[in-house]
C-alpha cells in the first residue's frame, strides 16, 4: 500500500501513528477539508461579484435614466426603445453581422485548407506552421496599425500595383464608407486565420491513421477521404472553431478602433465602438450598459446553443 | 500490410507521378500563403527604416535604401501620441509594470484553484466550476461599468494597481481550466496514496502537484502575457492617462490626426509594442501554441 508514499511524506506510518496524537489527526483531517474551500473561496466570491454581480448592475444601469452620472431610479425599457431609434446602433449590428459571418467563414475555410495541406508530410511543416501562427502573437492594435498602413489609399498597396503598371488598380476601401468594413474582414482574417489552422491540424494529428489507410486500401482518393472520413470527424474541432471564433468577432473591438476608428463617419462602427463611445465619451451610460447587454446576449445566443449541442455531440460520441 | 504493399508496387508508376503534380502545387499554394502571412512584417520592418521621401517615392515592398534607425528613436523617445510627446517608451514601462505581477498573480491563482478542482473536490465543486468558466465567455463591455465606478470609487481608477486587479480578476478564469485540465491528467492514485499516508492539502501540492506543473506554467504564462500586454479595451478605459499601456499609446500614435503621418515612425512604435510577444513566440512557440489550443478547447 505504501511504497511511494513513504517517500512523499518524508516518514513511515509506523511512527507517524507514534508521533502524532490523535487530536493532531483530526485538526489535519479538518484542514483537508477546508482548506480546499478556502483556497477557491476568494477566487468564488470574486467572480460572484465582479462577474455575476456586475453583469447584474449593468443590467440594473441599461433600465435606469443614467446618463453622465449615474441613476438609479428605474425606467423600464426606455434605454433599450432609444437605443432601437439610432441608427447608427443599426449600422454597428449590421456591420457586425457582415465582419462576424465573413470573418468566421473565410477563417474557417482557410485554416481548414491550410491544416489539410500542411498534414501531407510537408517538408519544414514547422516553419511554415510558425509563420501561418505568428500574427496570433500580436495585438489588434498592431494588427490594425500595419494594415491601415499597408491599405493606405494612394501610397501603400494601390501605389504598388501603380508602380507594376496596373494603372487602374484602385484600394481605397479604407476610405470608401461601403467599404471601409471589409478591410477588418481582411485584417482580422490574416490574424486569426493561423490560429484556426492549428487548431484543425491538432484535430488531424488526433485521427486514427488506420482508418484512412483502410479507406485507401479500399481504393478511396485522397480527396474523398478527407470529404466522407476525416472533416466529419473534426466535428468537435469545428464547435471548438466557432465558438472562439465567434467571441472574437464579438467582443472586436481594438482591431476596428486601431483600422478605421469605426470611419468613415460611422460606417464601420461595431456594438464595441458604439458601447464605448457612448459610456466614456458621450455621457449616456444607460445606452451604454443597454448596448452592452445586447452584446451579451448575442453571445448567449451564439454560445449556448453551440455548447449545447456540442455536450450532445460528446454525450453520443462515447 | 500485404494487399497495401502490393498495391503500392503495382500502382506505382502512374500514382506517383499524379501526386508529384498534386504536391507540387500544394507547396507552392503552401508557400505563397506563407509569403501573405509574412508581407506585413516584412512592411512594417522595412517601412519603420525608411525616410518619409523614400516612403513617398517608391512603394510598399521596395526594399530600404538608405536605412535608418531615426524612426525607431522617435517612436521611443519623443514621437506625440495626443498630447503628450515622450515617445512610446513611458507607456512601455506601463505595460511592463502591469504585466508581471498581473501574470504571476492569476498563474499562481490559477494553479492552486485548478488543484483544487482537479483533487479536491466536494460537494457543489463542479457547479463552482462552471460558474467561474462563465467568465471566460462575457464580453468585457457588460462589466467595465460597474468596474469602472468601482474603480473610482476605491482610488484605483487610472492607476497600474488598479489594472493589474482587472487582469487578475479576469484573468483567473482561463488559468484556472488551464491548471484543472491540467491537474485531471495528474493520477489520482497519486494524489490518494499521499493522503493514506497523511500527507495534508498543502504538502501534496507542494511534494506531488507543483514540481510536475512547470509546463502548464509555462503555458499560463505565455497566454496571460500575451493577452495581458495586448489588452486594449482595458487599458484604454481604466489606464487614464498616467497608466496607458503601450497598446493605447500606439493607438493613440498611429489615429492622430494632426500634421504629417510618419508612416516610418508608425511602423516602429507598431514593432516596439509587438516586440516582448512576438519574441515570446519566438523562443517559446510551442507553449503559445499549447496555450491556445487548450484555450480553445473550453474557452
Amino acid at each position: 500500500m505504501s511504497v511511494t508514499p513513504t517517500a512523499i511524506s518524508g516518514r513511515s506510518q509506523a511512527d507517524d501513528h507514534a508521533q502524532r496524537p490523535k487530536v493532531a489527526q483530526r485538526l489535519a483531517s479538518f484542514a483537508d477539508i477546508w482548506l480546499p474551500r478556502i483556497v477557491l473561496s476568494p477566487t468564488v466570491l470574486t467572480s460572484l461579484i465582479f462577474v455575476y454581480g456586475f453583469i447584474g448592475l449593468t443590467a440594473y444601469l441599461s433600465l435606469t435614466e443614467s446618463r453622465l452620472m449615474p441613476n438609479y431610479t428605474f425606467s423600464g425599457f426606455s434605454q433599450y426603445s432609444a437605443l432601437f431609434e439610432i441608427d447608427r446602433w443599426w449600422v454597428s449590428a449590421t456591420n457586425l453581422g457582415i465582419f462576424g459571418g465573413l470573418f468566421i467563414l473565410i477563417c474557417l475555410v482557410v485554416g481548414l485548407l491550410l491544416a489539410i495541406f500542411l498534414d501531407q508530410r510537408i517538408r519544414a511543416e514547422g516553419a511554415l506552421r510558425a509563420i501561418y501562427l505568428y500574427p496570433m502573437a500580436l495585438s489588434f492594435i498592431v494588427t490594425g496599425a500595419a494594415w491601415k498602413w499597408i491599405l493606405n489609399p494612394g501610397l501603400g498597396l494601390e501605389k504598388m500595383m501603380h508602380d507594376w503598371g496596373f494603372a487602374n488598380f484602385s484600394m481605397d476601401w479604407l476610405v470608401d464608407s461601403d467599404m471601409a468594413i471589409y478591410t477588418v474582414v481582411i485584417a482580422g482574417v490574416w490574424q486569426s486565420s493561423g490560429f484556426v489552422m492549428a487548431l484543425f491540424l491538432a484535430g488531424l494529428r488526433g485521427i486514427d491513421d488506420s482508418i484512412m489507410k483502410a479507406a485507401m486500401v479500399d481504393g478511396a482518393s485522397l480527396p474523398t477521404i478527407y470529404r466522407r472520413i476525416v472533416i466529419p470527424s473534426l466535428r468537435p474541432v469545428f464547435f471548438s472553431v466557432l465558438l472562439v471564433l465567434s467571441h472574437i468577432a464579438i467582443k472586436s473591438f481594438d482591431l476596428v478602433m486601431a483600422l478605421t476608428a469605426g470611419g468613415p463617419g460611422t460606417s464601420s462602427d461595431v456594438p464595441a465602438i458604439f458601447m464605448y463611445q457612448f459610456s466614456f465619451t458621450r455621457g449616456q451610460l444607460g445606452l451604454g450598459a443597454a448596448s452592452a447587454m445586447m452584446m451579451l446576449m448575442t453571445v448567449l445566443a451564439v454560445l449556448v446553443p453551440l455548447i449545447y449541442l456540442e455536450a450532445k455531440e460528446a454525450r453520443h460520441g462515447r | 500490410m500485404v494487399a497495401n504493399s502490393f498495391k503500392s508496387s503495382a500502382a506505382n508508376n502512374p500514382n506517383r507521378s499524379r501526386l508529384n503534380i498534386g504536391r507540387v502545387l500544394i507547396y507552392v499554394l503552401l508557400f505563397l500563403c506563407a509569403l501573405y502571412y509574412l508581407a506585413p512584417l516584412y512592411v512594417m520592418l522595412t517601412t519603420s527604416v525608411k525616410s518619409l521621401d523614400e516612403i513617398r517615392s517608391g512603394n510598399l515592398l521596395d526594399f530600404p535604401l538608405h536605412p535608418n534607425t531615426a524612426a525607431w528613436a522617435k517612436a521611443w523617445g519623443s514621437a506625440c501620441t495626443g498630447v503628450q510627446c515622450d515617445g512610446l517608451a513611458p507607456y512601455f514601462w506601463n505595460s511592463v509594470k502591469m504585466v508581471i505581477p498581473a501574470v504571476l498573480i492569476s498563474t499562481l491563482i490559477g494553479s492552486l484553484n485548478g488543484y483544487v478542482l482537479a483533487h479536491w473536490r466536494f460537494r457543489g465543486s463542479e457547479i463552482l466550476f462552471t460558474g467561474l468558466m462563465v467568465g471566460c465567455f462575457i464580453p468585457f463591455q457588460v462589466v467595465i461599468l460597474p468596474m469602472a465606478r468601482l474603480l473610482g470609487l476605491m482610488h484605483l481608477a487610472n492607476t497600474t494597481a488598479g489594472l493589474i486587479l482587472v487582469h487578475v480578476i479576469y484573468g483567473m478564469a482561463f488559468t484556472t481550466l488551464f491548471f484543472r485540465n491540467y491537474y485531471v491528467s495528474v493520477p489520482e492514485e497519486l494524489v490518494k496514496a499521499a493522503r493514506i499516508d497523511g500527507a495534508g492539502f498543502l504538502t501534496i501540492y507542494r511534494r506531488i502537484i507543483f514540481p510536475l506543473s512547470l509546463p502548464i506554467f509555462m503555458v499560463c504564462f505565455i497566454w496571460q502575457f500575451t493577452q495581458i500586454w495586448n489588452d486594449f479595451l482595458f487599458g484604454v478605459v481604466f489606464g487614464g492617462s498616467d497608466a496607458q499601456p503601450v497598446t493605447v499609446a500606439l493607438n493613440n500614435l498611429v489615429n492622430t490626426s494632426t500634421g504629417v503621418t510618419e508612416y516610418n515612425v508608425n511602423m516602429a512604435a507598431a514593432i516596439i509594442a509587438a516586440l516582448p510577444t512576438l519574441g515570446l513566440y519566438l523562443i517559446a512557440g510551442k507553449y503559445f501554441v499549447r496555450g491556445l489550443t487548450a484555450g480553445a478547447v473550453k474557452g
